[in-house]
């Protein structure tokens, strides 16, 4: 028995719309000051000036890591799935897909008549090859793990797909949408990863790592309603001054990573709009569970009173993000707990109280922080470390050196800062970082219930007992897990009032999903 | 003039050893380096195997030694290898970014080393006076603003206001008037940073020697000033002014990197930081041996200068 799983099935649910009121895609600018999204019109040279990228970027799937490979992959390539800016998902290479009752089969169809730049037509061998550089002992692919779960993929016929996982997956085609997994075209069974080839809206033109890639929009595109530059000229520009001139200047026409610390000139700025949009963007501050005396959930549960939430919120983000409630699940999700998990507020008295209950008059702990974690990471340290005194914490703040900060001291040393672009489904969020056991569990939390309704949530195929599991983790994390998730930040982009974007930009990555290339055009 | 043939040889037989012990001491350095280019390259995503897995592929997990051997041996027959992370020519990736660290470097050059000459002239033409006063205090008060911030004043004054871009792209087939516009405020911001350097010792270097007993005889013998300086002055100065130009040009190509983030400026400085934080070791090689040679260079071509400005080392007994 096969039960079919269509676009609407996996709609984000209406209840959620209600949560837009906590921001879900706030818009800085009221509607009617923005420039009205009327028909598209096709035209221009979208210039973006990103604050990522660098000479040692590569064209290789599994070696894309920052916000510049990302929207410049998305711009030439296609994927099996995409995620539309509600947070559902929608066919892209894959027509429609279908999943056996248990979830653990899915077949896609793949979509008739798309060809590569090169002109060479899409077909299933081309989507195998794709998934399977990702795959296998010799992998050098950062999407290793995303796809482990894959035991075999296979062609039915020429347009169809069918991949067997090892267990139930019932967001499989979610992460078909992940960033890495571009479609490229396959020779000999396998896909050249050196290869500018794709079968995305822009034809690359030029690629000079950290300095420039230039495309034109591929004649071809099997989307004709997206796609509406002529061209994309995108630019690093790491310096967050050096990209803010350029904007205003006029130099470039979008920038993202817009500096927090100087927006309130920038908007100042005429014929200049800026886009603050909520997603699951996270920053966290996870403690090693394993190791005292953070192996009582007491002193954690202390700890995270002592966390003024708001305070960083308003100081660290400058009001450009929202409270996080220590589970990493964004409003932007489809099951986020909303209502149902009481926000957590800094509360001295209860981490006093804690703190006793871990037999403790005070505590002396150390914080490990540096901005490679995340932008004011450090800042967030001293204030953390600020409030929480009055807890009878002892918070000494340790900065550490940027450089080598994800080898040497995450996931090294006990309490330090880190950061979540978020994942598109709960599972994929949880199953990444909080399974026991997970490669990137950054606190080494183990809970049995959290695992047992994580393998039994991610294989149920009904809507409602799965947020209802989805619920319940959430509420475990928050009372139980290791990680203090004191923030959701905002993705600050800002654009010249000439470029138009869609009514709703979408919150799941910066840029619009990556797809500022395909989804906005110039007035 | 043989003796100068013979320095030149011998001081080119040392650069080619300094190089050497360079490219040892800089692949020795990143080996100290926490991390390792695949931990770099994957960062967060990192997993056990497939830090393996890079390191099979590139071989990474070989001894120390041996991967210096074969890179030097590779290196002697001329191939400085791929990059290792995007599998480029380590020469293709270089290649057009010196030459644009040469461009920033000579326009920069250009503007500074005849403002420095000249101001520094004038300056000890005119001691003392308010002229003196003004283009001391000024060389000094740019020289030690930071770069970054002299950078961002130039932006805030001449590009917002629309007069220069405020960062540097070089689209294909511009022209070289377009080059030398589009590339203006880092040439400028650069000139302002070397310029008080040379002004000062050009400035020293005279009045020390305008206090010797052969320039008071060329006054007495009633010389206009600037002859005495440009004539009898100058030609026994030019040994410390070439040298602190010279100083100040390796600078112009090997530390510019601040201005090359500000301003966007696809340079060399900005490739050796990439490489450095992602452990890339050819391209960290190759672009450190680049730098040295232009010190070795530059330092060689300095000496030369000055003994040929010497007659006393010109010819020696």
């Amino acid at each position: 028995m096969t039960k079919s799983i269509t676009r609407t099935g996996l709609t984000r649910r209406s209840v959620l719309r209600g949560a837009t009121a906590l921001g879900a895609a706030a818009l800085i600018l009221p509607a009617g000051m923005r420039a009205a999204s009327a028909e598209p019109k096709k035209g221009g040279i979208l210039r973006i000036g990103m604050g990522s990228g660098s000479t040692s970027d590569s064209l290789d799937p599994g070696s894309w890591a920052d916000a510049y490979t990302q929207v410049f992959a998305t711009s030439r390539h296609n994927y099996l799935t995409e995620i539309d800016a509600d947070g559902a998902l929608q066919p892209e290479i894959a027509e429609s897909w279908e999943a056996s009752a248990d979830a653990a089969t899915w077949t896609f169809k793949i979509r008739q008549g798309v060809t590569f730049h090169s002109g060479k037509a899409l077909d299933a061998e081309d989507v195998i090859a794709s998934i399977n550089h990702h795959r296998g002992e010799d992998s050098t692919s950062a999407a290793k793990p995303i796809v482990e779960g894959i035991t075999e993929i296979k062609a039915d016929g020429s347009h169809t797909v069918v991949v067997t996982l090892e267990s139930g997956n019932a967001d499989f085609p979610f992460i078909m949408s992940d960033y890495h997994l571009a479609i490229l075209p396959a020779k000999d069974g396998a896909i050249d990863p050196a290869s500018t080839d794709g079968c995305g809206a822009y034809v690359l033109d030029s690629f000079e790592p950290g300095v420039e890639a230039r495309l034109t929009r591929n004649p071809n595109y099997w989307k004709t309603d997206r796609a509406h530059f002529d061209g994309i000229e995108l630019l690093p520009i790491v310096d967050g001054a050096a990209r803010q001139n350029a904007l205003i200047s006029g130099q470039v026409d979008v920038i993202d990573r817009v500096d927090l610390n100087t927006v309130h000139l920038l908007k100042r700025a005429a014929n200049i709009n800026v886009l603050s949009v909520t997603g699951s963007q996270h920053y966290v501050f996870p403690m090693d569970s394993r190791a005292a005396p953070f192996s009582d959930n007491n002193v954690r549960m202390a700890i995270k009173h002592a966390v003024d939430r708001e305070e960083l919120v308003e100081k660290i983000l400058n009001g450009y993000g929202t409270v996080g409630n220590d589970h990493p699940i964004s409003t932007a999700n489809r099951f986020h707990a909303g209502d149902a998990l009481e926000q957590r507020t800094y509360d001295a008295d209860k981490a006093k109280w804690y703190l006793k209950q871990a037999g403790m008059d005070s505590l002396d702990i150390e914080l490990s922080v540096s901005d490679a974690a995340f932008g004011g990471a450090v800042d967030a340290g001293v204030l953390m470390s600020e409030k929480s005194a009055a807890a009878g914490i002892n918070l000494t703040v340790k900065r550490e050196p940027a450089d080598g900060y994800w080898s040497n001291i995450w996931m090294k040393k006990p309490f330090a800062a880190s950061y979540w672009g978020g994942r598109p489904t709960e599972d994929w969020m949880f199953s990444t970082a909080y399974k026991s056991g997970a490669n990137w569990n950054e606190s080494f939390w183990e809970n049995a219930r959290f695992d047992q309704l994580l393998a039994a949530a991610r294989s149920e195929l009904d809507n409602d007992k799965r947020r209802e599991m989805y619920v319940e983790m959430q509420g475990l994390v928050r009372d139980e897990g290791s990680t203090i998730i004191p923030m959701f930040a905002n993705y600050v982009m800002a654009h010249s009032t000439a470029v138009v974007t869609p009514e709703k930009v979408a919150p799941n990555w910066t840029m619009d999903g990556f797809r500022v290339a395909e989804r906005w055009w110039f007035a | 003039m043989a003796h100068v043939w013979r320095m030149i040889a011998q001081r080119l037989a040392l650069g080619f050893l300094t190089l050497f012990v360079v490219s040892l001491l800089i692949f020795g350095a990143t080996e100290l380096l926490p991390g390792d280019f695949a931990e770099a390259i994957l960062g967060q995503s990192a997993t056990p195997e497939t830090i393996a897995a890079i390191r099979r592929d590139l071989g990474l997990d070989l001894p120390f030694h041996t991967r210096y051997i074969g890179w030097l041996s590779n290196v002697l027959q001329g191939d400085f290898g791929k990059s290792l992370a995007n599998q480029q020519p380590v020469i293709e990736l270089i290649s057009k970014r010196l030459g644009n660290t040469l461009f920033l470097a000579l326009y920069a050059a250009a503007m500074a080393v005849p403002l420095a000459l000249i101001l520094g002239i004038l300056a000890a033409l005119f001691r003392n006076t308010v002229f003196d006063r003004m283009s001391n205090a000024l060389a000094l008060t740019s020289i030690s603003f930071p770069e970054f911030f002299v950078a961002y004043i130039l932006i805030l004054w001449f590009a917002q206001t629309g007069y220069f871009p405020s960062i540097v792209r070089f689209s294909p087939g511009i022209g070289f008037g377009e080059s030398l516009y589009r590339s203006f405020l880092p040439a400028l911001t650069l000139t302002l940073v070397v310029t008080a350097h040379m002004m000062r010792m050009t400035r020293a270097a005279l009045i020390n020697l305008l206090a010797s007993p052969y320039i008071e005889m060329a006054r007495l013998k009633g010389m206009s000033p600037m002859r005495v300086i440009l004539r009898h002055a100058l030609p026994n100065a030019l040994a410390p002014i070439i040298n602190v130009v010279a100083l100040n040009l390796a600078y112009l190509i090997t530390g510019v990197v601040v201005v090359e983030v500000v301003f966007v400026y696809p340079g060399l400085g900005q490739l050796m930081v990439d490489s450095v934080s992602r452990r890339d070791i050819p391209v960290v090689q190759a672009v450190a041996l680049i730098f040295a040679s232009a010190y070795v260079l530059l330092n060689l071509t300095a000496d030369v200068l000055s003994t040929l400005s010497n007659p006393r080392l010109m010819h020696r007994r």
